[in-house]
């Protein structure tokens, strides 16, 4: 049995043991583990494989900046997750994890090799190699990158679980519960401010939760922290969020939370999502997101057991692991002096701390030296030994020159290393504000902010406790007032900066030539110091060249361990100074984000709202099938049993031309326009002459943007002089709404007009075909509907069935047709009396297929069909409708530019293929001359085609080059496998007299 | 997602919002009288200024008006929102 | 050591690869060059190239205000098609098409490209007749396009979600297999590294503040914030700062800028084999050699040089991302960015002259510049040594807003505005 686990100590709960696996390893470890804590409490280091050469890794960390321990959880049912990080799993009993990126295990990888042939995989050897022979990259060599490269495997089914979003608003946010956060929230209630606290770990307290020495003002540690959560827990004005990872800033202190509801449960209740987003926006928001601890780059720095030196602490005092029985430990500062005492204390061999100053002193230091702790100032480690797991260091003695010799080699089973700490400055930085470079930290930290935000504690580069609480509460008081609206200053230096942390970067000084030696920068990515050297010799000599052309800083983990390494080593290497050779751009997320959870409830039918018409539920219920049209359920077609849509809709169209059909148009986008100046602004915004159009009359109305196409269209209903009843395309209406309110306020707010939207308000009821009239008769009061009272195109209002009703005599079939407008609460109750009504004639319902066949048979444009933005009104031949006598409308001007007055512009023709059993393919091109080879001339293509029951041949509208000067001309249509040859003709297939709509 | 300050309904996010484009482009009185060069200028040049920007927006799901604003493209900063008709602040536009 | 390949690269294993040169100098900018392309993005980069090799010109100077290849270069979704509606674009996107398919070996440098096919889907009745109409209209023209009916489309990429229960179910797709994608950092790198080795200089951390004009008007040179430079050409291919550029020389420019967004989820073992986009529910995705998942989203709403967004836009992609591919629901979003993409009205290029005598112009691409880069670059070049358009960049003139000639590709550009 391992002895890595502590008798005593740690916050882990010692009377809940937990079973779980590893790679189908049955080990044991406890409540308040991490799966990292666990697996080194059972001795188990090896835990990865690195991505380019896959050496054996162990834990570099013990937190959410872990570059190297990522696994694969699997909790069955597609409910798995590649990439997780071994030190943030929590763990719970059963919890099935297995490592990544290694085959056929993690002892035994073949992957290896590539470590052997590193001189010849250098950073960017791809971009010099792999071109020869050339089909070769396509074929060979890159699906073997590709089967090399990625970490994890991407889950293989739909995930179960749920998530879901929250938006909330509060005075004062603050990210970070470690000293400063929990400062700043007392503080900030404490003002009357409404609070939220998140923090990424399961428990409130930050560095506090493994900082066991001494005492705040009497306290312990962990004594301030029960006493601050609890606190806090007791103000309502307070919302705490653990196990919430504030991940971007956005705009206008918008900053999102991500949650993590049940992955640590064994068993999770179903009820609950697996995660929450929530939106926060904040009066003011404070930052305490904290420090993360540096690596030194030295040769073989990556071998399990090779750890930060704060990560050892907090295996030690938060999970009540020791990581090792024999340490050497290399730093630059004084905070890994209290990682000694502290494994000093707990049984742990401390041989040696190698210091590469010359002169380190300072409390910390003496407290080593008094425990008994050899000290080496001005030493460093030349390389280490050990594959599975570090087994010795070879030490480095730094002369006063600057050259270093050589040392002992020293027997050791763990290395913690510690160059100091970084300010977590990602979320200040996504807040755009600018970064300072502070010299005595050798640090980059928050410089003036942009938004309301402060930063407060290590993360604006003040590191001792003491200091870190300060800050925070006055950053907290701050903040209430700043919420509250009075003046406060935003840029405080921090309590204090203390030179004694002043962090190390760039590579440790080593007797080692660069030959055959890696010494790592990025771990993850494999990304050595050398390889940075090489980089800017090529010329990469911007950070972000040398970040993409070596890749450093671009893992999962997104540099949060190696970018200060790398600047400092790229720094050197073109002789600037850190602040001159920049930074890369922080951009969220700060840690990964579920795709699930940022698409929320986003999914199925809350992807999009779904439309439906009054007359829906009716149509669903006779069987009919439904298309989307933007984002409407329309019934397409109703097909009888047996029948697919080719019979349901020849049988449809036979019905209204012989009998009667009823049609659901509820769908068209309707607009009151009204006021004394109705028929003037109808004038501006459309071709056509109004101001004539007689109350009770309709008119066919064409709308063009101010470029000169057009843009939607619509029958319009001169209701009263002030009053005209607006159609539009389905899809049209919202933007038609748009644009005539663009005009109106902006161009001409002098006109008297008002605009409603009545899309949603008007179900409207289509009965086409020769019994019409006699279908609606005996349900429609006070209006006289004979050919001779209400000629086509005109518009009544009267009561239908009892309901008020705008009864329009309109045609889009070519048959005798009336459009029953009726408010949409009695759509369904209106339709149902007209379609009883019309049963002694066979009334048929159809839907939008046939609806398109009988209005093709006749010539109707569909607007996005037979237009798609680029053609104007005599394009598709409507010139005749342009109302000549008015000065001005949207679109006028346009229409007389050169290019709209060219003699070959695609014109609107009617096709027919000679072979009348064809039905031509929409989207099909013409060509003129069926012979020429590719590229062949195109001269236009087929918008619509349909096979027509009256006619018995297939037809089809089309857009051809000069089109309406082709008639009689034979074109051809080519297809892949054969050449269709086909007649320009009308496009009015059907009744071009009218006498069928007259009737 | 910003937040906007819409003149008549005080300060909503973004997307109630459409955005209306460069503002005070005023459509000429009389078309007719422009040649295609200038006819072409109103429609499709714009200033696009990197920086201090003068556009529209129209909050369409609020009181559905049109207001102008002036914002800095570089920051996304909105500096002010002002109606409609009104001249640009600080600048014969 | 000048030429890569996998023997250079194992003489440089034996000598610990001290012996690379600099991929690009990095010269102080001369007093005087014969031209000078403003933006050292793929398409300036590519320009250059090609004016000293093709034309022999190669007392060039490209001018950066920043890094190289830091604009919308670094940052877009790296995909390549040529699948446009129009002749005229068709022609010019396919030109760079057939470039793309011996670029690495034409640079000496592994661009990475892989047509692995860029399928684009139909969700109703109004896509189908979009797609088709590119489908014929491709295959006249000598273009590879293909109609695909679901099923065949789910064979094509498995992960593919063509159930009928979503909201908007799949009910087709074109697919041109040899669209795919390539590497963008290293179109940027083997382009400049090309050109410099050709005598070109390329000058970073050099940002133009100025176009000097003589009395008539012509160029003659440019302010930068590293001196003054005489020229009597200048090319300005500086994508969404374009207005910026162009206004120094008094030209409005028909173009507004938006942020584009893209974002990569953490990597995986291979799982998307091609590119996929929908056009109706906003959203393209393909998988990087790296093994990221790489996904693109549509513009922000608004005119902005920041090249960031809002976090809806970015959550509404991958609303769709998680409909159409509902394995990837549990994958996690890795980082998130933005570009600046100059958007015209007809969504189409302008390449060529401008009013002003030396100034030319190679701009709004809008969000499909990465695709064109070899073909821009080339025919730019030509017009820039002719002083007249290249055929294929002929129909994109400035002036073509004036009589109304807009080769719109609203549709084919497949990301909403």
């Amino acid at each position: 049995m391992n002895d890595s686990r502590t008798e005593t100590g740690g916050r882990i709960d010692r009377s809940r043991p937990v079973e779980f696996t590893f790679d189908g390893e049955r080990l044991k470890g406890f409540a308040g583990d991490t799966l990292a804590s666990a697996l080194i409490a059972n001795g188990v280091h090896l835990v990865g494989r690195s991505f380019k050469y896959h050496r054996p890794r162990g834990f570099l960390s013990a937190g959410a900046e872990e570059p190297n321990a990522l696994v694969h959880v699997d909790r069955g049912g597609g409910r798995e997750t590649p990439n997780l990080r071994a030190t943030t799993i929590e763990l719970y009993e059963g919890l099935a994890t297995t490592s990544q990126n290694r085959w056929p295990s993690l002892a035994f990888d073949l992957g290896e090799a590539a470590n052997y042939l590193s001189p010849l995989i250098p950073a960017g050897f791809y971009y010099k190699s792999f071109m020869w022979p050339r089909s070769f990259w396509r074929h060979v060599y890159e699906p073997a990158i590709r089967r090399r490269a990625g970490l994890g495997v991407a889950p293989k089914s739909a995930d179960p679980d749920r998530y879901l979003h929250r938006y909330v608003h509060c005075d004062v946010l603050v990210v970070g519960g470690g000293p400063a956060g929990l400062a700043a929230a007392i503080a900030a209630s404490e003002a009357g401010a409404r609070v939220i606290l998140c923090d990424e770990q399961a428990e409130f307290g930050g560095a506090l939760l493994h900082e066991t020495r001494g005492t705040i003002a009497g306290q312990t540690v962990a004594d301030l922290v029960i006493e601050a959560v609890a606190t806090l827990a007791g103000r309502d004005r307070v919302r705490l969020l653990p196990r919430t990872t504030a991940f971007g800033y956005y705009a206008d202190n918008l900053v999102c939370l991500a949650e993590r509801i049940t992955d640590h449960l064994a068993d999770p209740d179903p009820e609950l999502p697996r995660e929450r987003i929530w939106q926060v926006r904040a009066r003011e928001v404070i930052l305490a997101t904290g420090a993360i601890e540096r690596p030194l780059v030295f040769p073989e720095n990556d071998r399990p057991g090779i750890m930060l030196a704060d990560a050892a602490r907090t295996y030690l005092n938060r999970y009540g692991v020791r990581a090792g029985k024999r340490t050497v430990i290399l730093t630059a500062g004084d905070s890994a002096y209290r990682a000694a005492l502290d494994l000093h204390e707990a049984g742990v061999e401390v041989v040696a701390i190698a210091d590469l100053r010359a002169s380190p002193d300072g409390t910390d230091v003496a407290a080593a030296r008094a425990a008994g702790i050899t000290v080496m100032p001005s030493t460093t480690i030349n390389g280490t030994l050990g594959r599975m797991r570090v087994k010795a260091v070879d030490l480095g003695m730094i002369e006063a020159d600057g050259k270093v010799g050589g040392g002992e080699r020293v027997p050791c089973d763990l290395v913690l290393m510690s160059g100091g700490f970084t300010p977590s400055v990602h979320l200040f930085s996504q807040s755009r504000g600018r970064l300072a470079f502070d010299a005595g930290l050798n640090a980059f930290v928050p410089g003036k902010p942009v938004q309301r935000q402060h930063s407060a504690g290590a993360s604006a580069g003040a590191f001792e406790t003491e200091a870190c609480l300060a800050d925070g509460y006055a950053a907290g008081e701050a903040a209430a007032r700043a919420a509250r609206g009075e003046p406060v200053s935003r840029l405080r230096a921090p309590a204090s900066r203390d030179a004694r942390h002043a962090g190390y970067a760039g590579m440790a000084p080593s007797q080692r030539s660069e030959r055959g030696v890696k010494a790592f920068v990025d771990f993850q990515h494999d990304v050595t110091a050398k390889d940075i050297k090489l980089a800017a010799r090529e010329g990469f000599r911007s950070i972000e060249h040398v970040k993409r052309y070596t890749t450093t800083g671009m893992a999962t983990d997104q540099g949060k361990t190696s970018n200060i390494n790398a600047l400092a080593i790229v720094a050197e290497a073109v002789g600037k100074p850190v602040p001159a050779v920049g930074l890369t751009s922080f951009r969220p997320p700060y840690t990964p984000v579920t795709f699930g959870a940022i698409a929320g409830a986003s999914r199925g039918d809350l992807f999009d709202p779904v439309r439906r018409t009054p007359i829906h539920d009716w149509a669903a219920e006779q069987g009919a099938a439904f298309e989307d049209v933007g984002l409407w359920k329309r019934a397409w077609y109703f097909p009888k049993a047996g029948e697919d849509i080719h019979k349901a809709v020849a049988r449809e169209c036979q019905a209204v031309r012989d009998a009667v059909g009823i049609f659901d148009a509820s769908t068209l986008g309707k607009i009151e326009i009204v006021g004394p100046d109705a028929a003037e602004f109808m004038n501006r915004l459309y071709i056509n002459a109004w101001t004539k159009l007689e109350p009770g009359r309709c008119r066919y109305g064409v709308m063009l943007t101010e470029a000169g196409f057009i843009m939607d269209d619509g029958v319009i209903g001169r209701i009263a002089p002030d009053r005209f009843h607006v159609t539009t395309t389905t899809g049209g209406a919202p933007r038609v709404l748009h644009h005539m309110e663009d005009y109106l306020q902006t161009e001409f707010p002098e006109l008297k007009v008002w605009l409603t939207s009545t899309t949603e308000q008007w179900a409207v009821i289509a009965v086409q075909g020769r019994h019409a009239r006699e279908v609606i008769a005996p349900l429609v009061e006070d209006i006289d509907i004979s050919a001779e009272a209400m000629p086509h195109m005109s518009v009544r209002s009267g009561k239908i069935a009892g309901v008020p009703t705008r009864l329009f005599r309109v045609s889009f079939s070519g048959e005798l047709g009336f459009e029953i407008n009726v408010p949409a609460s009695a759509g369904r109750a209106v339709w149902e009396k007209v379609f009883a009504s019309g049963e002694r004639f066979g009334i048929t319902p159809y839907g939008t297929e046939t609806m398109h066949v009988l209005r093709a048979e006749k010539g109707y444009i569909i607007v996005g069909q037979e237009t798609d933005g680029t053609m104007t009104p005599d394009d598709v031949g409507l010139a005749g409708m342009v109302g000549k006598a008015k000065p001005d409308f949207v679109g006028k001007r346009s229409l007389v530019r050169p290019d709209m007055l060219k003699a070959n512009r695609k014109q609107l023709v009617g096709l027919k293929a000679l072979d009348a059993s064809i039905v031509l393919e929409e989207g099909a091109q013409i060509v003129a001359d069926p012979h020429v080879p590719v590229p062949v001339p195109m001269i236009g293509h087929v918008t619509s085609s349909y096979w027509s029951p009256s006619l018995q041949h297939g037809i089809a509208l089309a857009l051809v080059a000069g089109g309406r000067a082709r008639m009689g001309q034979r074109l051809f249509v080519p297809m892949p496998t054969r050449m269709i040859e086909v007649e320009v003709v009308d496009p009015v297939f059907l009744d071009k007299e009218g006498t069928r709509l007259n009737g | 997602m910003l937040l906007i300050p819409c003149p008549h309904c005080g300060v909503r996010p973004e997307n109630e919002f459409r955005y209306g484009g460069e503002a005070h482009i005023a459509r000429p009185s009389r078309p007719d009288d422009l040649g295609d060069q200038q006819w072409a200028d109103y429609l499709y040049m714009r200033t696009n200024t990197k920086g201090v920007h003068f556009e529209r927006w129209r909050h369409i799901h609020g009181c559905a008006r049109f207001f102008n604003c002036v914002r800095d493209t570089v920051s996304d900063r909105i500096l002010e929102t002002y109606p409609i008709g009104a001249s640009a602040p600080g600048a014969a536009s | 050591m000048h030429r890569f390949s996998l023997l250079t690269l194992a003489l440089g294993a034996l000598t610990g690869h001290r012996t690379w040169a600099e991929q690009w100098r990095s010269p102080e900018p001369k007093a005087e060059y014969d031209a000078v392309i403003i933006g050292a993005g793929g398409h300036g980069l590519a320009t250059a190239y090609y004016l000293a090799k093709e034309h022999g010109i190669t007392n060039v100077a490209v001018l950066e205000k920043g890094w190289l290849g830091g604009g919308n270069t670094g940052r877009n979704t790296t995909i390549i098609r040529s699948n446009y509606l129009w002749d005229e674009s068709a022609a010019l996107y396919e030109h760079a098409v057939k470039l793309w398919e011996s670029l690495s070996s034409e640079l000496n440098y592994n661009v990475m490209y892989s047509p692995r096919g860029v399928m684009m889907l139909a969700h109703n009745t109004h896509d189908i007749q979009v797609l088709k109409r590119h489908v014929h209209s491709n295959r006249l023209n000598g273009i590879d396009n293909e109609w695909l009916t679901p099923e065949e489309a789910r064979e094509f990429c498995p992960v593919l979600n063509i159930g009928k229960d979503i909201r908007y179910p799949v009910v087709g797709a074109s697919l041109q297999r040899r669209g795919g994608t390539a590497r963008h950092d290293a179109v940027a790198w083997g382009y400049a590294r090309g050109a410099s080795r050709r005598g070109v200089d390329i000058i970073e951390n050099c940002a133009v503040q100025g176009i000097i004009r003589d009395v008539s008007g012509a160029v003659t040179g440019v302010e930068t914030t590293r001196g003054t430079i005489r020229t009597k050409k200048v090319g300005v291919v500086a994508a969404g700062h374009t207005s910026v550029v162009m206004a120094m020389a008094g030209v409005r420019m028909p173009i507004e800028s938006y942020p584009l967004q893209a974002l990569v989820s953490e990597p995986v073992k291979p799982v998307f084999p091609c590119v996929v986009m929908s056009n109706t529910i906003h959203a393209y995705i393909s998988q990087s050699d790296k093994g990221e998942l790489v996904i693109g989203a549509g513009t922000d709403a608004y005119v902005s040089y920041s090249q960031t967004g809002g976090f809806h836009i970015a959550a509404h992609t991958l609303d769709a991302i998680t409909e159409l591919f509902p394995m990837f629901r549990r994958m996690k979003m890795l980082r998130n960015w933005g570009g600046i993409v100059d958007v015209t009205p007809d969504r189409s290029p302008i390449i060529g002259k401008t009013p002003v005598p030396g100034l030319f112009v190679n701009c709004g691409w809008g969000t499909g510049g990465f695709k064109a880069t070899p073909g821009s670059g080339h025919v730019f070049a030509a017009t820039m040594a002719e002083g007249e358009p290249h055929p294929l960049a002929a129909p994109f003139t400035l002036d073509r807003f004036r009589g109304g000639r807009l080769i719109d590709e609203a549709a084919a550009a497949a990301v909403a505005h």
